[in-house]
């Protein structure tokens, strides 16, 4: 640090105006998620202010919705069918896209991530059009059918950065020193790439979990949890979608914490391994 | 290094299912828009009957315009919080600056429906806002503009898209030498001129991408007007979605589908090249 200027010491002046309006702004980032939570208690209904006489009666009616734990079961269901689907197929069209030369490579990366910048509505659509014209009936298949291709996308992202990101020379010693390809690609590659599976894996169970716009159009007699609450929403809301809503969110915080554990706990311990080294 | 096998094992599954359950959907797509319907059934008779149709009938370009609309407002709202919270974080937040990314993110990660479902309980004419202002004595009858109005659908996708819109600017701010900034100090320019000078235009590849990411998602969006929009806000994707149920007309209603996608796709081809030319700036 030098003598300080008159610029420099401008530069560090913090300014009020602008963390105030950078607190309005988070403030409107979470106002809704708070208010969402605080009327999950209020026994009078989901509007009004201030709200008052607070209570867990719209928990105990959520609990016993057997409707919406049903359609949680599904949702699970569907989530864990697409995590499987897509993280299989999103590593295999990672490696490939890596490694491998073929003709259409170009296109097939383009196709594999367009349905993560189109509006699910026209993948949704499309795999109606699927569907009907191969004659398969509407149900949890084809949602998650359509979950899984669309996740590829998410998955393949993830896991391709994980790759580029991998050194070469581990395989290649791997191979070197006698081990088959099978070999090298369970104890070497899958290893290496534990850390974008796990993330690549809870992002795409939460976008399942959340997904309406393919799920809309795929979606057969049983529904979703998004489904069974948009189903909800139709017909008069009360509390209890609050409640349900609040449940959803402490999940997904949950989920975010489990993630960024992941993160930390494997960037420490990269870094312990730095410092072993001589 | 790797063998043909290997080769041949890791590309083609991915080949096939996605030719199989993304190429083909798509394809079919597409045929459906060239063909039409005949006493309620769909008929493969090749035409380019939907087009015309979307040309001449005026509501089809009004709905797209009021769509455009929207979404040109959502991405301005969403540029006016997220460029100044990008701004201060990247370059005042000092220590607390990971917590704050984070509390970023977490909204990221609650579910699209739960936050349409919160403004829905905010905006309604006995909602949350409502009841506070009748409780504070601004209005005695309740306001019934919040609810089911454009206004609405902007302010809701809003929401959601701001912290889309500020991942990519944060990322792109964090990318400028802090020495640019030093020396454009050090040779006499105030804060002002730096940041429209220095910042600004080093940023812009983030804001490009961030205001794509809010407009085109804004684009397709059929839910937000469902939720909270109501009639004066049907976007171009309940049009489709319309003509896919009751109205039942799958032919034009791909056709629009096709439009959209069309749209979407050149918007971001033209920001990519957009960004990589500003980048190398």
């Amino acid at each position: 640090m030098g003598v300080p200027m008159n610029g420099s010491t401008q530069a560090l002046r913090r300014p009020t105006v602008l963390a105030v309006y950078s607190l309005l702004v988070f403030a409107f980032l979470y106002l809704p998620i708070v208010v969402l939570i605080l009327y999950s208690f209020n026994r009078d209904g989901v509007g009004g202010f201030p709200p008052k006489n607070l209570t867990f009666h719209w928990y105990r009616l959520l609990f016993n919705d057997v409707a919406i734990w049903d359609s949680v079961l599904n949702s699970l269901l569907v989530a864990g069918g697409a995590v499987v689907v897509s993280l299989t197929l999103g590593l295999l069209a990672a490696l490939a896209l890596d490694r491998a030369e073929f003709p259409g490579k170009s296109i097939l990366r383009r196709l594999v991530l367009l349905p993560l910048i189109l509006p699910g509505i026209i993948t949704g659509l499309s795999l109606l059009m699927f569907a009907v014209s191969v004659n398969l009936q509407l149900s949890l298949l084809t949602v998650f059918l359509g979950h899984g291709t669309a996740l590829i996308s998410v998955a393949t992202t993830e896991l391709f950065a994980g790759l580029q990101k991998m050194d070469r020379a581990q395989e290649e010693a791997s191979l070197d020193l006698g081990a088959t390809p099978w070999q090298t690609f369970w104890r070497v590659t899958l290893p290496n790439l534990k850390l974008s599976l796990v993330s690549a894996g809870l992002l795409i169970f939460t976008l399942s979990m959340d997904e309406i716009a393919v799920t809309f159009f795929l979606i057969g007699r049983d529904n979703t949890l998004p489904l069974e609450i948009w189903a909800r929403l139709r017909r008069g809301i009360t509390p209890e979608i609050n409640a349900i809503s609040t449940l959803i969110f402490c999940v997904s915080v949950i989920l975010i914490l489990i993630w960024y554990r992941i993160r930390t706990r494997n960037i420490g311990s990269g870094a312990q391994e730095l410092l072993e080294r001589p | 290094m790797y063998s043909r096998t290997y080769k041949s094992i890791v590309s083609l599954p991915p080949i096939l299912w996605v030719g199989l359950f993304l190429l083909l959907p798509y394809a079919l797509m597409f045929a459906h828009s060239f063909w039409m319907v005949r006493n309620g059934l769909i008929v493969h008779q090749w035409n380019l009957r939907n087009y015309a149709a979307l040309l001449q009938n005026p509501v089809y370009l009004e709905v797209l315009f009021r769509t455009a609309r929207i979404a040109a407002g959502v991405t301005l709202l969403s540029l006016l919080l997220g460029y100044p919270l990008a701004y201060y974080m990247s370059f005042h937040a000092g220590v607390r600056k990971e917590l704050l990314y984070q509390l970023v993110i977490v909204p990221l990660w609650v579910s699209y429906l739960v936050r349409g479902y919160a403004w829905k309980t905010i905006l309604g004419s006995d909602g949350v806002l409502n009841g506070f202002l009748q409780y504070v004595h601004i209005t005695h009858v309740p306001v019934s503009f919040f609810l089911y109005s454009p206004f609405a659908v902007i302010l809701m996708l809003t929401h959601i898209y701001t912290p889309f819109v500020f991942l990519p600017l944060y990322a792109s701010l964090e990318h400028i030498p802090r020495n640019l900034v030093e020396a454009s100090h050090d040779l006499g320019a105030g804060s002002r001129a730096t940041f429209l000078r220095v910042i600004l235009p080093l940023s812009l590849p983030g804001l490009l991408a961030g205001a794509t990411f809010a407009f085109v998602l804004t684009l397709g969006d059929f839910l937000a007007p469902l939720l909270v929009g109501g009639p004066s806000s049907v976007m171009i994707a309940n049009i489709v979605q319309s003509l896919f149920g009751t109205a039942y007309d799958w032919p034009l209603g791909a056709a629009i589908s096709v439009c959209i996608l069309l749209l979407t796709v050149s918007l971001l081809f033209a920001t990519e090249r957009l960004e990589k030319r500003w980048a190398f700036r």
